[in-house]
C-alpha cells in the first residue's frame, strides 16, 4: 500500500506525483532501451516525459483555479519518522509551486526539443555519438529533481530537490568530462563540475543549519506548521534571524550570489541547452523560490530584509561589470544571469516577493532564449568552420580526425571570431534581438515590466538599492548591446562566421516560441492589473503587496537602457571590429578597469589563495606530517612499539626467560637471532599478552577479595 | 535439539556447519560454493529471525538465558537476545558476508578453503557479539573475532600483511584488557554478568560509572576507531584482502559503536551524560580530521579507510546526542556505512584486480573505458557523501538534527553539530576528488585503455548494496520501525530537555 488515499485531495490534484514520475520513467526507458533505439527515439521519449510533466502542471493549474487558489497537499509516502520528527514525501499544490512547475516543465520541454537537434551535432563534434542518450537521461533526471524541489511540502523534501538538481548540474557541466571548456581533451570541464558541486555544498551547509534551527524551534519542517509557529510569537528573534541568514547562505550557493557565485560562470562548460535550462532559467532561481516560499521567515526577522537586498543588489552590479569585459558569448550571458539573479534576490529580499517571482518568470523566458540563441550561433559558426555529416556535402570528411586538426586554435564561442551573422542566420538573429530587448528592459518587452517593478519597489525600500540596481541595469543594456554588435553586425572575422549555417528546425522552433514569450510575457502582470501578483497572493497572503506603477521610474529606466544601447553602438556598432585580434575599444580607453572586468576582478584567484590552497596544504600536512610521520611512524613505531619492545626484553631476559622459560632459553635465543624485528615482536607479544592478562586478573581479584 | 533450533542459536552458529563441511573439502571451487551457500542460508535464517521479531517491543526478544558455567562462585550465563539496537547489525552481518564471499571468487586463489573457513568463523564471532547478553559471553565473542581476522589479514593480505595483522591484533587487545577488567569488576561487584539484569539493577555510583565507562570506551573507541586511536586502521585496511576490508569496515568497526550503545549508555547513564561533550568532541575532531586526511591520500583504499574515521565520527556524535533522533540516526548510519563503504572497498578491489595498483595518479578517464563501473561508483560515492534521496543522507541528517537538538541538552553547545555539518562539505571535497581523479578527464595512461568493464558477477555483487542505498534513502521507514521502540526506551534513560 504505497499511496495512502485517506486524506488526499482527489481529482486532478492526485496527479501531482506524476510531475516526478514521468521524467523518471523517461530516463529509465532511455537507460534501458535508448542505446538500441537511436537518437530519434531518445529525443522523443525524453521530450515526451518532460512534456507530460508539463501537461500535468497545466492540469494542476486549472484544478487550482477551479479550487479558487486554495492549496492542496498530496501525501505520497512516509519518509523519516523518529520521535517528534515526522517527514513525508508530500507534494504541495499552491499557486507558487504551480507557477514554478509550469516554468520548469514548460521551458524544460522546449529545451528538450531544442537539445534533440542541438546534441545531434554536439556529440559529433565531440566524436562521441554514444553520449547522446546519456545527455537526455541527465536532463530528465534534472526535471524530476527540480519538480521535487518546487513541489515539496516541507523543507527536507525541498532540500532533496535542491541537492538533486545540484547533482544534475554537476553531471551536465561535466558532461564532456574528458575535455576542457575550449573543446580540447583535458580536465577543465571536470574541474568546473566539481567546483559547482562544492560551492553548492557550502551553501547546502547553510541550508542544513537552517533546517536544524527551524526544527528545534518550531518542531516541524512542514511549511504551514513552521510559519504558524512563527506567528505564535514563541520563536525567539535570534532564531528567526539565524534561520534566515543560514538560508541566505544556501541561496548564495544555488542562486549564485556573492560570495558563492563563482561556480556559475564556469558552469558554462556544460552543453548550451544545459546552460539555458539549468544555469539560467530554472535551477539557479531555486534560491529566489526558497526565499519567496519562506516569506514569513524573511519578513519576520529583524534586519533580514536589508541584508538580503544588499547581497542581491551588490551581486547584480558586480556581475554586470564583469559581463562587460568578457569575449566568450556564453560567459557574457553567464555573468548576466548572476546579475539578474541579483535583481531577483534583491526584490524578494526587500519583501517584494511577487516582483521577484515575476522577474524570475520573465527572465526564464528571455535568458533561456538568449542561451539557446547563443547555442545556435555557436553551432552555426562551428558548422561553418568545420562541416561534418550532412554539412560536409560528401567530401568524405573523416569524422575521427575532424576536430583536432584545427580545433585547438579556433574557439567558436569567442565573439571576436564572429561578426556579420545577421544575414547568415536570420532566425537566430531576430529571436536573439527579442531576447536582448527583453533583457535590456526596453518597453513592452517582458524584462521591462518585471525589472521596473523591482526598481519601483527599491525606490520605496531604500534609495541606495535603487541606485545600485539602476546602474546594474545600465550595464546590462550596455553589455547586451556590445554582444549584439560584436556577433551579428560588421563583417565576419573568421572562416566559421563567414560560412555560418542556420540551425535545424528543432533548434529554431523553441527559439521562436521563447521569443514570443519574451516579447509578450510581461503582460501577464500588467501594472495596476497584476493578474500574476494576485495569483501568487493566494499563497503569499498578507506578504503580497502590489507594486504601484511609477511613471518616473519607468521613464528613467527606459531612458537609461536606451542610452546604454546607444553608447554601445557608439563604441562597438559605429566602427565595427575588423579582425579577431585587435583590442577592445574599452580596453584602449580604460586599460586598468577593462583588465579587472576581463579577469573577473580576480575573485577566483583570491579564493584559490585564501581557501583552496590553504586547505590543500593543511590536509597534506595533517595526512603526511601529523598523521603519518608523527602519529603513525614516530609515536606508534618508535615510542609505543619500541618502548614496549624494550620493556619486553627487559622483562623477558631477566624475569621470563631466566625463571619461567629457562629450558627453552637456548632455542629462543637462536630464534631471536635469526628472526626479523617483527617476528620477535610477535612472539614477545603473545607471551606478554598472556602475562599481562594474568597479572591484571590477579590484581583485580586480589583487590576485590582483600580490600 | 530444541535448544539448537532456537533462532538466535541458529543464526549465530549455523556457519559452523559450513566450517565442518569445509574441513573435508579439498577443491577450491567446492570450498567457495560451500562457503557461499552457508552464508546465504545464514542470511535466510536471519530473515526468519526478522519475521519473529516484534518491532513494537523495545526490550530483548527471542531470548536464550541459561546457566553456562560457574567459576569461583560467579554465575556465567549463556544469554543471547535481540532488540532494536542489534537487529539491523545482525542483518547487516549476514547480508554482507555472502557478498564479501562472492567477491573472493577470483581475488583469493591461494589456500581457498582456509580462507573460507576463517571467513565463516568470523561471521560466528560477529553475530555473537551483537547477540550476547552476558558480559563474559560477549567478551569471548569479541576476542574471538580477532583470530580469524588476524589470519585473513596476515595470510591473504598485501605486502606488509604481518605488520598490519599484528598491529590490528595488538591494538584491539590493548583496549580489550581494560574492558575485561571493567567486566570483572562489574560482575563481581554486582553479582551478575547478565546485561539486562545489570541495566535493571543500576545503582552504580557516578564515580565508578565514570571509570567503568572509560574502561569500556577504551575497547570500543579503538575498535571504531575514534580519533586519535585510529592508527591501526589504515594499515589493516590497506593490507587486508578486499573481502576482509569489506567486513572490517562493514561490520567489525560497528562492534565498537554498538558496544557504546549496548553497554556504555544503558549501564553507565550518568557517566554517559557527563562525558557526552568529551565523546562528541573526539567525534567531531574525527569527522573533520578524517575528511581532511582522506583528501590528501594518493592510494584509493587508504582514502576510503580514512573516510571511515570521518563517517564513524558521525555515528559516535549521534549516539552521544542521547536523544531519539541522534541514536536512531547513529544506528541507521552504522548500516549505511556498512553498505556504502563496503561497496567502496569492493569497487577499489575491482580496479585493483585489473590494474594491480591503487594509486590515484595511475587512473583518470576511466568513465570512457568502464562506463558501468563509473556509474555504479558514482552512485556509491554520492551515497557515501550523503546525497539526499540516498541512504547516507537519512543517517547523517538525523544524526546532525539530533546533535543540534542536544545543543541545549547534554552537549551544551550547538557548535558540535555545526562543525560536524562542515564535514558534509569536506566529504564532498574528498569523494569528488577521488571520483574526478579516477573517472573524469581524458585517459592518460595507456594501461587503462583496454580495461574490461565490470563482469556480471561483479555487477551482481554490487546490486544488492545499491538496492539498499536507494531503499534506505527513499523509504527508511521499515528500518526506523525496527529500531524505534528500543531507541525510544534507551533515549528515555537520559534527561534530555528541549
Amino acid at each position: 500500500m504505497l499511496l495512502s488515499e485517506a486524506t488526499n485531495p482527489g481529482g486532478a490534484f492526485n496527479l501531482v506525483p506524476w510531475i516526478v514520475f514521468f521524467p523518471v520513467i523517461g530516463l529509465l526507458v532511455n537507460l534501458v532501451a535508448g542505446k538500441r533505439m537511436g537518437e530519434k527515439f531518445i529525443g522523443t521519449v525524453a521530450s515526451l516525459a518532460s512534456g507530460l510533466a508539463f501537461a500535468v502542471s497545466v492540469a494542476l493549474f486549472f484544478a487550482l483555479q477551479a479550487n479558487h487558489g486554495h492549496k492542496e497537499i498530496f501525501h505520497l509516502l512516509d519518509w523519516i519518522n523518529i520521535g517528534a520528527l515526522n517527514i513525508g514525501w508530500d507534494f504541495r499544490i499552491d499557486t507558487l509551486s504551480v507557477t514554478m512547475m509550469l516554468v520548469v516543465s514548460g521551458i524544460g520541454t522546449l529545451i528538450h526539443i531544442y537539445a534533440a537537434g542541438y546534441m545531434h551535432y554536439d556529440v559529433r563534434y565531440k566524436e562521441d555519438p554514444a553520449s547522446y542518450v546519456r545527455f537526455f537521461i541527465y536532463l530528465n533526471l534534472f526535471i524530476a529533481m527540480m519538480m521535487i524541489l518546487v513541489s515539496g511540502d516541507n523543507y527536507l523534501m525541498l532540500f532533496v530537490g535542491w541537492e538533486g538538481v545540484g547533482l544534475c548540474s554537476f553531471l551536465l557541466i561535466g558532461f564532456w568530462f574528458n575535455r576542457s571548456p575550449d573543446g580540447t581533451f583535458g580536465t577543465g570541464n571536470s574541474y568546473a563540475a566539481k567546483k559547482a558541486f562544492i560551492a553548492n555544498r557550502v551553501g547546502d551547509f547553510g541550508f542544513l543549519m537552517a533546517i536544524f534551527t527551524t526544527f528545534w524551534v518550531t518542531h516541524s519542517l512542514q511549511f504551514d506548521e513552521v510559519f504558524h509557529h512563527l506567528d505564535s510569537g514563541e520563536v525567539p528573534a535570534w532564531a528567526i534571524w539565524a534561520i534566515a541568514m543560514f538560508m541566505l547562505l544556501g541561496v548564495t550557493g544555488k542562486s549564485a550570489q556573492i560570495p558563492l557565485y563563482v561556480w556559475l560562470p564556469d558552469a558554462m562548460a556544460g552543453p548550451t541547452p544545459v546552460s539555458a535550462l539549468i544555469h539560467a532559467a530554472t535551477m539557479v532561481t531555486a534560491g529566489v523560490y526558497l526565499i519567496t516560499r519562506s516569506a514569513p521567515i524573511f519578513s519576520a526577522g529583524e534586519g533580514v530584509h536589508n541584508v538580503v537586498a544588499w547581497v542581491g543588489a551588490g551581486t547584480a552590479l558586480f556581475a554586470a561589470t564583469i559581463a562587460v569585459g568578457q569575449y566568450d558569448i556564453k560567459k557574457v550571458l553567464a555573468y548576466s544571469t548572476v546579475s539578474q539573479l541579483g535583481f531577483m534576490v534583491a526584490a524578494v529580499g526587500m519583501g517584494a516577493y511577487a516582483a521577484g517571482m515575476f522577474h524570475l518568470v520573465t527572465h526564464a523566458f528571455f535568458k533561456a532564449l538568449l542561451f539557446l540563441g547563443s547555442g545556435s550561433v555557436i553551432l552555426a559558426v562551428e558548422r561553418g568552420h568545420h562541416p561534418i555529416g550532412e554539412d560536409a556535402h560528401g567530401d568524405h570528411h573523416d569524422e575521427h580526425h575532424g576536430h583536432d586538426d584545427h580545433g585547438h586554435a579556433f574557439d567558436p564561442q569567442d565573439m571576436r571570431n564572429m561578426g556579420g551573422l545577421r544575414k547568415r542566420i536570420p532566425w537566430t538573429f531576430w529571436t536573439y534581438i527579442m531576447g536582448t530587448l527583453a533583457l535590456a528592459g526596453v518597453p513592452i518587452w517582458a524584462g521591462f515590466f518585471s525589472k521596473d517593478e523591482i526598481l519601483a519597489d527599491a525606490l520605496h525600500f531604500n534609495i541606495g538599492i535603487y541606485i545600485v540596481l539602476s546602474i546594474a541595469a545600465f550595464f546590462t543594456a550596455f553589455y547586451m548591446g556590445r554582444q549584439v554588435w560584436l556577433v551579428f553586425f560588421g563583417e565576419p572575422r573568421s572562416h566559421g562566421a563567414e560560412a555560418a549555417k542556420e540551425s535545424p528546425r528543432t533548434v529554431l522552433i523553441p527559439l521562436v516560441i521563447l521569443a514570443i514569450l519574451s516579447t509578450l510575457g510581461g503582460f501577464m502582470n500588467f501594472p495596476e492589473v497584476h493578474q500574476f501578483g494576485h495569483w501568487l497572493e493566494y499563497t503569499l497572503g498578507h506578504f503580497y503587496h502590489p507594486t504601484e506603477f511609477n511613471a518616473n521610474v519607468a521613464l528613467g529606466s527606459t531612458a537609461f537602457g536606451l542610452a546604454a544601447l546607444f553608447i554601445s553602438w557608439l563604441v562597438y556598432g559605429q566602427n565595427p571590429r575588423q579582425t579577431a585580434k585587435e583590442k577592445d575599444p574599452l580596453e584602449k580607453a580604460f586599460p586598468g578597469i577593462f583588465a579587472g572586468m576581463n579577469a573577473k576582478w580576480w575573485i577566483d584567484e583570491i579564493y584559490e589563495d585564501l581557501i583552496i590552497r590553504p586547505y590543500q596544504k593543511l590536509a597534506a600536512w595533517l595526512a603526511d606530517v601529523l598523521d603519518w610521520r608523527f602519529w603513525h611512524d614516530w609515536f606508534h613505531e618508535r615510542v609505543i612499539r619500541d618502548g614496549f619492545f624494550g620493556l619486553t626484553r627487559f622483562l623477558a631476559h631477566p624475569v621470563d626467560l631466566g625463571v619461567i622459560d629457562g629450558i627453552a632459553n637456548g632455542l629462543a635465543r637462536v630464534t631471536q637471532g635469526g628472526a626479523t624485528a617483527l617476528s620477535i615482536f610477535q612472539t614477545g607479544f603473545v607471551r606478554n599478552y598472556a602475562l599481562w592478562v594474568f597479572v591484571g586478573v590477579v590484581s583485580i581479584l586480589g583487590y576485590l577479595i582483600f580490600r | 535439539m530444541d535448544f539448537i533450533l532456537q533462532p538466535l542459536n541458529l543464526v549465530t552458529f549455523f556457519p559452523l556447519v559450513g566450517v565442518l563441511v569445509l574441513l573435508f573439502v579439498k577443491k577450491d571451487s567446492a570450498a567457495r560454493w560451500i562457503s557461499l551457500v552457508t552464508a546465504l542460508i545464514t542470511f535466510g535464517i536471519s530473515l526468519w529471525m526478522l519475521t519473529l521479531f516484534n518491532q513494537s517491543n523495545g526490550g530483548l526478544q527471542l531470548e536464550i538465558n541459561q546457566h553456562w558455567f560457574s567459576f569461583a562462585g560467579w554465575d556465567i550465563r549463556y544469554a543471547l537476545g535481540i532488540d532494536g539496537l542489534s537487529i539491523l547489525l545482525v542483518l547487516l552481518t549476514t547480508f554482507l558476508t555472502p557478498i564479501a564471499i562472492l567477491s573472493t571468487w577470483h581475488a583469493v586463489e591461494e589456500r581457498v578453503r582456509d580462507f573460507q573457513l576463517f571467513f565463516l568463523l568470523l561471521e560466528v564471532g560477529m553475530v555473537g557479539v551483537f547477540l550476547a547478553q552476558d558480559l563474559f559471553l560477549f567478551y569471548i565473542f569479541w576476542e574471538f573475532t580477532l583470530i580469524p581476522m588476524y589470519f585473513l589479514i596476515g595470510i591473504w593480505g598485501g605486502e606488509k600483511r604481518m605488520y598490519a595483522a599484528i598491529k590490528f591484533f595488538l591494538y584491539t587487545m590493548a583496549g580489550s584488557i581494560l574492558m575485561l577488567l571493567a567486566i570483572l569488576w562489574l560482575g563481581i561487584q554486582q553479582g551478575t554478568f547478565h546485561v539486562p539484569t545489570l541495566v535493571a539493577m543500576g545503582g552504580i555510583s557516578p564515580y565508578y560509572q565514570h571509570w567503568l565507562f572509560l574502561a569500556f570506551a577504551a575497547a570500543f573507541a579503538i575498535k571504531v576507531p575514534m580519533w586519535p586511536l585510529h592508527s591501526w586502521l589504515p594499515d589493516a585496511h590497506v593490507q587486508a584482502p578486499t573481502a576482509g576490508s569489506v567486513i572490517l569496515a562493514g561490520v567489525l568497526l560497528k562492534m565498537g559503536t554498538y558496544g557504546f550503545l549496548r553497554f556504555n549508555l544503558p549501564l553507565f547513564p550518568a557517566a554517559a551524560e557527563r562525558l557526552a561533550p568529551f565523546m562528541a568532541t573526539l567525534a567531531v575532531i574525527g569527522i573533520l580530521y578524517g575528511a581532511a586526511v582522506s583528501f590528501s591520500q594518493t592510494d584509493v583504499k587508504k582514502l576510503v579507510a580514512y573516510s571511515s574515521i570521518s563517517h564513524l565520527g558521525f555515528v559516535v556524535l549521534g549516539m552521544f546526542a542521547l536523544n531519539e533522533q541522534g541514536i536512531a540516526g547513529a544506528i541507521l548510519q552504522m548500516v549505511n556505512h556498512g553498505i556504502s563503504t563496503g561497496a567502496l572497498f569492493l569497487i577499489v578491489g575491482f580496479i585493483y584486480e585489473r590494474r594491480h595498483t591503487r594509486e590515484l595518479d595511475q587512473f583518470g578517464g576511466l568513465w570512457k573505458v568502464m562506463p558501468v563501473y563509473a556509474v555504479l561508483t558514482l552512485i556509491v560515492s554520492l551515497s557515501s557523501m550523503g546525497l539526499p534521496g540516498l541512504n547516507g543522507f537519512v543517517g547523517e541528517f538525523t544524526i546532525l538534527l539530533g546533535a543540534w537538538g542536544a545543543g541545549n541538552g547534554p552537549l551544551g553547545s550547538y557548535l558540535y553539530a555545526a562543525l560536524a555539518a562542515l564535514g558534509v562539505i569536506l566529504a564532498a571535497v574528498y569523494m569528488l576528488f577521488m571520483f574526478q581523479k579516477m573517472f573524469l578527464g581524458p585517459v592518460t595512461n595507456k594501461k587503462n585503455e583496454g580495461l574490461a568493464d565490470l563482469s556480471r558477477r561483479e555487477i551482481l555483487i554490487l546490486i544488492p548494496l545499491l538496492v539498499f542505498i536507494f531503499w534506505i534513502g527513499l523509504y527508511p521507514k521499515p528500518f526506523f520501525g525496527l529500531i524505534g521502540a528500543s531507541v525510544e526506551s534507551l533515549a528515555a534513560m537520559f534527561s534530555v530537555v528541549h
